[in-house]
């Protein structure tokens, strides 16, 4: 269904200032419909703040105003671009989000996080279904058993009825992938999904979610050069400030693909050296 | 498993009463060693006796007292949420009205409560008033605190799964403040007797307040213990039952 027609999305003119530093300045982005878009990038380049742009998110935390409002005053002039302007204490940004399919972006993303963003006070299955409930959707046998069937898929069935903190934080980062596929949104944002996971289960995981994430339009933040090229059809690297945006790198082949493949080996070398890590000691 | 926590109970309740049994020993020996008079200091026993032969009179006391107690609770947790919300969704609120609320309490009830009785009467109004003024505000900051306090990424992940204030309330910063706002609702039940004592004291017909003066008055200090121990057995009362209650709402959010 709505898997097959995942927009591509261009976020173009993005500027945006911290107090003063200017951390973009007339910025472009493209992420290609239906692919996986890895972004990488040295540590406060502003990843994360792109993301947050894109899912028209507060960019200076939400303050004592939390529960309040959305900061972001959100535009829309034309059916299919959508103006993201902020004007919070510490931050002033200007961004133009545009979409291939001119449908607004709003309500087709799902987001997940670094850390798992499980409520501990409901089970598993509880927590993956959290979209229906904070959209009031009534709770379906027919839902549940779509969630039975997810959580199957990533191998936590048995642990539907779990509380958070009995699973191991690997299972949690699953039962998290569980429920951003729950909502079966077209676009996915994710900053550091696996980030926290040690290699192994980050390995498991990086399998799992190229399988599941197929034909979705999907924003990949990561530290990890390796991930970038088992999973991104395509890499750009954020670099400097202002930031800006190296051309894309195109590994051969299909995510996920096997890091030990030799026809990868200059990918590796060139994303090292855009990321100005040094290998050996000089 | 049940035999042990018979065990279990009775071993925390020995513990528990252990101290207190210690003191009334050697409050018993001083009494009896240094010829106290009973108008000064009554020996325990004494205390038994006017406890165990005055259960009618006490009762009676105690039901007014208590009444004012559960009532100006429940008031208390009404407006202490209430208020609570306000600030939490109310930025004028927050900043108008938060900082003189703050000062306010620094007017200790006792101070005010001969007004409350000029403005509320003799009757039981004016002590449920001065419950309520004691106790909304522990509930208001404790419940205001979780309520700020959720952690900002559930917002941001409700945000993006189009949640609506009103859920975002209910199914996420709610259950999240409920523990905060336990400790608050376990301090006002705990504090409610004391509250409508206060305000009996400054002028009243009946309740425990009423009867600890009227006793202090007449040197029937053995009949004020009898009184304090009522007050102090209401007070756990509505200690334990709050308690148990937001412990199965934790538990079932
Ligand atoms: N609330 C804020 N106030 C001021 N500056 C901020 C604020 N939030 C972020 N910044 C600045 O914005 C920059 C980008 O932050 P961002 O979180 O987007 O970095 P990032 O690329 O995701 O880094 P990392 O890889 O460490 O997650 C940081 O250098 C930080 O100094
Ligand atoms: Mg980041």
């Amino acid at each position: 269904m709505t898997q097959c027609h995942s927009p591509g999305i261009l976020l173009s003119k993005a500027s945006l200032r911290f107090n003063q530093k200017i951390l973009f300045e007339n910025l472009s982005f493209e992420l290609a419909a239906g692919k996986i878009t890895c972004l990488l990038g040295p540590s406060g380049v502003g990843k994360t703040t792109l993301l947050r742009i894109l899912a028209s998110l507060p960019l200076a935390g939400r303050g004592e105003n939390k529960l309040q409002t959305l900061p972001a005053t959100v535009k829309k002039p034309n059916p299919d671009e959508l103006i993201v302007h902020y004007d919070e204490q510490e931050v002033v940004c200007n961004a133009r989000i545009r979409t291939s399919d001119q449908l607004p972006l709003r309500g087709r993303l799902a987001y997940m996080a670094q850390t798992d963003l499980l409520l501990p006070w409901l089970s598993l299955l509880d927590n993956v279904m959290l979209g229906n409930l904070l959209r009031h959707v009534p709770r379906s046998q027919s839902q549940i058993d779509h969630a039975m069937h997810i959580l199957e898929s990533v191998g936590l069935a048995e642990d539907a009825h779990h509380k958070p903190h009995a699973l191991s934080s690997g299972m949690k980062q699953r039962g998290a992938l569980a429920r951003t596929l729950m909502e079966d949104q077209p676009v996915i944002l994710m900053d550091e999904p696996f980030s926290a996971l040690d290699a192994i289960t980050r390995y498991d995981m990086q399998t799992m979610a190229a399988e599941k994430l197929q034909q979705k339009t999907v924003l990949l933040i990561t530290h990890d050069p390796w991930e970038a090229l088992r999973l991104g059809h395509q890499i750009f690297i954020l670099r400097g400030q202002p930031a800006n945006l190296s051309a894309p790198i195109i590994p051969p082949m299909m995510p996920p693909r096997d890091i030990t493949d030799e026809a990868l080996l200059p990918f590796q070398k060139q994303l090292l050296r855009e990321l100005d890590l040094r290998i050996s000691v000089t | 498993m049940f035999v042990s926590r018979i065990q279990n109970f009775i071993i925390n309740t020995g513990k528990t009463l252990l101290p207190l049994v210690f003191i009334v020993i050697v409050w018993q020996f001083i009494v009896v060693i240094d010829k106290l008079p009973p108008y000064i200091l009554p020996a325990p026993l004494l205390v038994w006796h006017t406890l165990v032969n005055n259960v009618p009179l006490l009762f009676s006391q105690a039901l007014p007292t208590a009444f004012e107690s559960i009532i100006g609770l429940t008031l208390s947790v009404l407006v202490g949420m209430s208020g609570a919300l306000i600030f939490t969704y109310f930025r004028l609120a927050r900043e108008y009205l938060l900082p003189s609320l703050i000062i306010s309490q620094a007017l200790p009830t006792f101070a005010i409560a001969p007004l409350l009785v000029v403005w509320f009467g003799y009757g039981m109004a004016s002590k449920i008033v001065t419950v309520m003024i004691m106790l909304f505000f522990p509930v208001t900051m404790t419940f205001y605190d979780g309520l700020i306090q959720v952690n900002e990424n559930w917002l941001d992940l409700a945000q993006t799964m189009q949640a609506t204030r009103w859920s975002a309330l209910r199914y996420i910063a709610l259950p999240a403040a409920l523990p905060a706002l336990a400790s608050g609702l376990r301090l006002a039940a705990s504090w409610a007797p004391l509250g409508a004592v206060i305000g009996e004291w400054v002028g009243a017909s009946q309740g425990l307040g009423y009867l600890m003066l009227n006793s202090n008055a007449r040197l029937q200090v053995d009949m004020m213990f009898a009184a304090l121990i009522w007050l102090i057995a209401l007070a756990l009362l509505l200690f334990f039952v709050v308690d148990r209650g937001m412990r199965w709402l934790i538990k079932i959010r």
